[in-house]
């Protein structure tokens, strides 16, 4: 498969990296842009999660005169589905900005070979990262919100409005993350081809 | 380091795939159990959660199309094809199995800030089926996102790049 005319044979890893930090192409181009998106998308889902938090102070039982209170505090450190989800969404930021940095300068020259054919293992990596992650705390916000009759877990989404809102809005930025990561992803696979010389 | 053969991994791969996601559907779906709490009837199935309804759909799906597959790995003319829907079902069943995980972490051990305790005291059975359909889906999801590197290596020999 030609990769253009008048291309000597040079070494690989030479070829590599001007191919790689040439972003003459349309291809490239959209790739760096839906990065950028990505790495926003990731960190402000990791974020918003990471500083969700609300306390509420609530009357529960008047004796006499005096007022019993009772103060409940929401953390996101409370549910380790919360956890895994800003921690999956930390580590998809952490590899969106290395991929956005690696696709201005190219790869570092150790890694100069094997760069074409790691970049896209790594985008199916981080696909599965943020989906996992994406996935556990929906559910556990649903959770959340509905309660569970069977079990007799009750709903805690009233109680403490704030903090179920700003997750929920964590959650569509990682979704909309996570949307934007497959079609790095395609594209990166996609690119692949030009790389083919059998 | 090019395979010389390059459809027996992915097939028994897919065997594997094949296996582990009809066992999780299996073990999720015969998962039953009743306690009598203080005369009321405490009843736990998988249609419960949506949770694990949304599981064993997406490993029901799985499967269906391993089988589909195990036939037809010998063409490769829809090599491209077959990378994309390879990408959508593991994509599908590493989110089937974070979310059942997450639940049922909260079923195992409770949440004492929400104030909900933990079931698998009083149906221990239950558990235990849906641990076995966790692990098979767990086997499941790691089988078929080998499946997804290896199907690309085949389409675009990926250890050979630049050579």
């Amino acid at each position: 498969m030609a990769l253009g005319g008048g291309e000597t044979l040079e070494a690989g890893g030479d070829r590599a990296a001007r191919v790689m930090s040439s972003s003459s192409s349309k291809v490239d181009l959209v790739m760096v842009l839906l990065r950028v998106l990505a790495l926003l998308a990731t960190v402000s889902a990791a974020l918003i999660m990471g500083f969700n938090k609300q306390t509420r102070t609530i009357v529960v039982a008047t004796i006499g005169t005096t007022t019993v209170q009772a103060t409940l505090t929401a953390k996101f450190q409370h549910t380790p589905a919360f956890v895994f989800f800003v921690i999956a969404n930390g580590i998809a930021s952490l590899h969106n900005l290395l991929m956005l940095v690696v696709s201005f300068i190219g790869p570092p020259k150790l890694f100069e070979r094997i760069a074409p054919s790691a970049i896209p293992v790594f985008d199916l990596m981080n696909v599965a990262i943020v989906s996992g992650g994406a996935s556990a705390a929906a559910f556990m916000g649903q959770l959340g919100r509905d309660g569970n009759s069977h079990a007799r877990w009750n709903k805690i989404c009233d109680k403490i409005d704030s903090f179920c809102d700003r997750g929920g809005g964590a959650m569509i930025a990682s979704f909309i993350g996570l949307v934007l990561i497959i079609i790095i992803c395609s594209l990166s696979i996609i690119r692949l081809r030009r790389y083919n010389t059998i | 380091m090019i395979l010389s053969k390059r459809i027996l991994p992915i097939f028994l791969l897919r065997l594997l795939a094949l296996g582990a996601t009809v066992s999780a559907t299996v073990l999720m779906v015969t998962s039953h159990d009743s306690a009598l709490v203080f005369n009321i009837k405490f009843e736990a199935k998988y249609t419960n959660s949506p949770t694990f309804k949304y599981f064993i759909l997406i490993n029901a799906i799985a499967s269906g199309y391993t089988l589909i597959l195990l036939f037809l790995s010998c063409k490769s003319s829809f090599g491209h094809l077959i990378l994309a829907l390879d990408l959508i079902v593991t994509l599908l069943l590493e989110s089937s199995i974070s979310a059942c995980i997450a639940i049922g972490q909260v079923g195992k051990k409770g949440n004492s800030h929400a104030g909900w305790l933990p079931i698998c005291g009083q149906v221990p059975k239950f558990c235990d089926h849906v641990t076995g359909a966790m692990i098979a889906g767990f086997a499941a999801a790691l089988a078929y996102f080998l499946i997804l590197v290896y199907s690309l290596h085949n389409l675009i020999s990926l250890f050979t790049l630049n050579t």
